[in-house]
């Protein structure tokens, strides 16, 4: 198998926050703490594009690299995961991370920063699978019971996909290559379907 | 005599609940520059539901990772 991606399909994304929803309440995740959340460009105008963002389970992640604890690790499927027994909450991964994936949870009057909280690809953490204390710390281990993680499961335009990256690859470029590109991607004969002959004329002598 | 018995056990009883504190284990942990420090992680096929058959657990992944495919779903 090779490594878990997530591929968020920018055509598709229709910004429903469904994904978001969905991960909120698979994990639990508290207020102020946003593991995915979905971002715009140029938003009201014609031509938005809409991508749900989180962990993206880096490769040779910058996270890892600059924990001053090293309480990161990568598992076999390529999946960025933490020791929360072992973050001090320094927030350096928050400044090394292009996507802004960790999260800090606050509480108090002075906004004390807790430990560090991120998409773990609903693969929990290290505490015993399923376990009530994995859930607790680290959410929901759908991964242990051969399951998508919530996000992309729940889809409804299946824009975000995740899982073995080969597999989503194929399904991307598979999308590709039948939906065609620019104005043939989005517009009336993609939400009401093309007509069977374009070349038809209405009989004559009716109106 | 019979003091001294007492004085023995009391000595055992002692010993016996001040040994524990000298099970300690370190608090403080040693860093090794790079290398993670954390507890060690399960395979995600490890639990009872896989019975540790990595190749079930993939076969459930994949089936559900082609899934997402629509094109092969409704065509």
């Amino acid at each position: 198998m090779a490594r878990m991606k997530f591929l968020c399909d920018a055509e598709r994304c229709i910004e429903c926050n469904g994904c978001v929803t969905a991960c909120k309440n698979e994990n639990e995740v508290p207020w102020g703490v946003n593991r995915r959340r979905v971002v715009t460009i140029n938003d009201g105008v014609p031509g938005e594009r809409s991508i749900s963002v989180a962990c993206m389970h880096c490769s040779d992640a910058p996270c890892m690299a600059v924990c001053p604890v090293d309480c990161f690790y990568r598992t076999d499927e390529g999946v960025v995961l933490h020791d929360k027994d072992l973050c001090i909450g320094c927030g350096y991964c928050f400044y090394a991370c292009p996507f802004g994936a960790p999260q800090f949870p606050q509480a108090g009057a002075f906004g004390l920063r807790g430990k560090m909280d991120k998409c773990t690809f609903c693969a929990g953490g290290p505490e015993k699978d399923q376990s009530k204390e994995e859930f607790a710390k680290y959410g929901s281990n759908r991964l242990a019971q051969g399951k998508l993680p919530a996000c992309a499961e729940m889809c409804s335009t299946k824009a975000l996909l995740a899982g073995d990256s080969d597999v989503i690859s194929d399904i991307y470029r598979q999308r590709v290559t039948k939906r065609g590109k620019g104005s043939e991607v989005w517009g009336w004969g993609t939400a009401y379907g093309k007509p069977d002959n374009p070349q038809a004329q209405p009989p004559a002598g009716k109106s | 005599m019979k003091l001294r018995r007492v004085a023995i056990a009391a000595a055992a009883v002692f010993g016996a609940v001040l040994l524990p504190g000298c099970g300690e284990k370190d608090q403080v942990i040693v860093y090794k520059q790079g290398k993670y420090q954390g507890k060690p992680d399960d395979k995600p096929w490890a639990g009872t539901q896989w019975s540790s058959n990595k190749g079930q657990w993939e076969t459930a992944l994949r089936t559900r990772n082609l899934n997402q495919n629509e094109y092969t779903r409704t065509e």
